[in-house]
């Protein structure tokens, strides 16, 4: 496959950015996006030009390292998967492909197409923790936990963090990340005790990086590579709620 | 008090300050909605007129149009905070944004339609109410409506306003509910259908009216014209 690459450059946070494009006449339709970028990065280091840098670690969807704007989309075309688990097959030969970091002022570009995620780290510190020590693994059904609750704490623990909700969103809203995080806790026995705390601390923390507000319009969900739900949005609302009353 | 005053500066208090008022301002939109349909009661106006006259003279109703205002400014001021804020979370703009692939068209366009629905308002005020309650002598309600509803441009603005309303609603009905923690992916057809009712009902039965008064109005002035030629 001969395939055009429009990628955005950037030599470091304080510096301006611009589009150069890459030619690759080597493309296999096996080859995932990150390989992709790979193939270019060989092409530029032999001819003694700087690599473009893109975040990466596990390249199996579990780490939420990766996450590049591919063609307007939060990585890239396809449902439920991250930029590392897109293969060039979802492309044809001959394309033009316009891959940019995740914009969003929480989210700073250092490098090409890497970003500074700590933000969230931020929002993790200020809540997203229990902070009582509970021990090894306990013996079955020792702590009663509802079937459902337990499905759908773990769907909400599926997130990685990658930040594609934040991308996707017209408003750079970290909601469906913050859901995700307060109700996984939240559903869960072991993280009842600190519900209140978290859920105000967490959105506090949220708004005080510069996320914007949820307009309600999904697009994080229709994005996320692990599909968390934004049922997990309104429990978030109704846990900010509950926590504005009882505290 | 430092509690609320922490709840409203938040994002999520001014997105349920939002919810809550939007929600009101749905009720008032049904209210209105059942008393205009008197205008087709065909009476030359009078029920209308009485309805008209009962709902300025009553103390309760009076009373329900401040807290009415006040929805308003609440759904406009936190709307536009939150919309200001919004704008300011992503100073680099993308290449290519292809948002049009994961979200609806009305998700995407509140603060648009919400502007042009309250243009709307100030000049649907300007119309009756301002008359009805300043004029004297106090012009006929009935009256009113068939002068507004007669004019060709009048009633293309309104059947306009109204469309763009239908769409600020598709989205905020269950934006509200989603917003209020109300929405679940299970109940979620239950919601969209209620929220038809609103969105679809209630913009329809309004654009009636405009439409009944300029063509059948005008018609059968047309036709009395003719006869008395």
């Amino acid at each position: 496959m001969k395939i055009t690459l429009k990628v955005w450059r950037q030599k470091n946070a304080a510096s301006e950015g611009r589009f150069e494009t890459y030619v690759s006449n080597t493309v296999s339709e096996h080859m995932s996006f990150l390989e992709l970028l790979d193939v270019v990065n060989i092409d530029l280091v032999k001819q003694g030009l700087e690599p473009i840098a893109f975040d990466h670690d596990c390249r199996e969807g579990i780490c939420g390292s990766c996450g590049l704007m591919i063609n307007g989309r939060a990585h890239g075309p396809g449902k439920g998967i991250a930029t590392c688990q897109l293969h060039m097959r979802s492309f044809k030969d001959g394309d033009e492909i316009v891959v940019e970091p995740w914009r969003a002022n929480p989210f700073p570009v250092l490098k090409d197409l890497v970003v500074d995620r700590r933000s969230f780290d931020r929002i993790m510190q200020a809540g997203g923790y229990i902070s009582v020590k509970t021990g090894g693994a306990p013996d079955g059904n020792a702590l009663p936990v509802p079937h459902d609750h337990a499905e759908k704490a773990f769907d909400a623990a599926a997130c990685i963090g990658c930040g594609a909700c934040v991308a996707a969103c017209p408003n750079s809203s970290a909601m469906l990340f913050v859901a995700a995080k307060v109700s996984q806790l939240a559903l869960l026995p072991q993280g009842h005790a600190e519900r209140a705390d978290r859920a105000l601390n967490m959105v506090e923390q949220m708004d005080k990086e510069g996320f914007g507000n949820c307009s309600n319009n999904y697009a994080c969900e229709a994005e996320c590579p692990k599909g968390i739900s934004v049922d997990n949005i309104a429990r978030l609302n109704r846990e900010f709620l509950r926590a504005t009353v009882v505290k | 008090m430092n509690r609320l005053v922490a709840f409203y500066q938040s994002s999520i208090g001014k997105k349920i300050t939002m919810s809550l008022t939007g929600l009101f301002l749905c009720t008032f939109l049904v209210e209105h909605l059942v008393g205009n349909l008197l205008l087709f009661v065909g009476d030359g106006g009078e029920s209308f007129d009485a309805y008209s006259e009962f709902m300025a003279g009553n103390f309760v109703i009076r009373t329900i149009e401040f807290v009415l205002l006040f929805g308003f400014l609440g759904h406009i001021v936190s709307g536009y905070l939150v919309w200001r804020k919004n704008r300011t979370s992503r100073s680099t703009d993308y290449e290519v944004y292809r948002l049009n692939e994961n979200s609806p068209i009305w998700s995407r366009n509140t603060m648009l339609t919400g502007s042009i629905v309250f243009i709307f308002l100030v000049i649907h005020l300007r119309t009756f109410f301002l008359p009805l309650r300043f004029d004297d002598p106090t012009p006929s309600p009935y009256f009113l409506v068939v002068q507004a509803f007669t004019n060709g441009w009048y009633c293309a603005f309104y059947v306009f306003a109204l469309i763009l309303l239908a769409y600020h609603l598709r989205h905020g009905f269950q934006a509200a509910m989603q917003t209020l923690g109300l929405r679940n992916s299970r109940y979620e057809g239950l919601i969209n259908a209620i929220g038809a009712i609103f969105w679809l009902l209630i913009p329809l039965g309004f654009a009636s009216m405009p439409i009944y008064f300029y063509f059948f109005h005008t018609m059968s002035n047309a036709a009395m014209a003719l006869g008395a030629l």
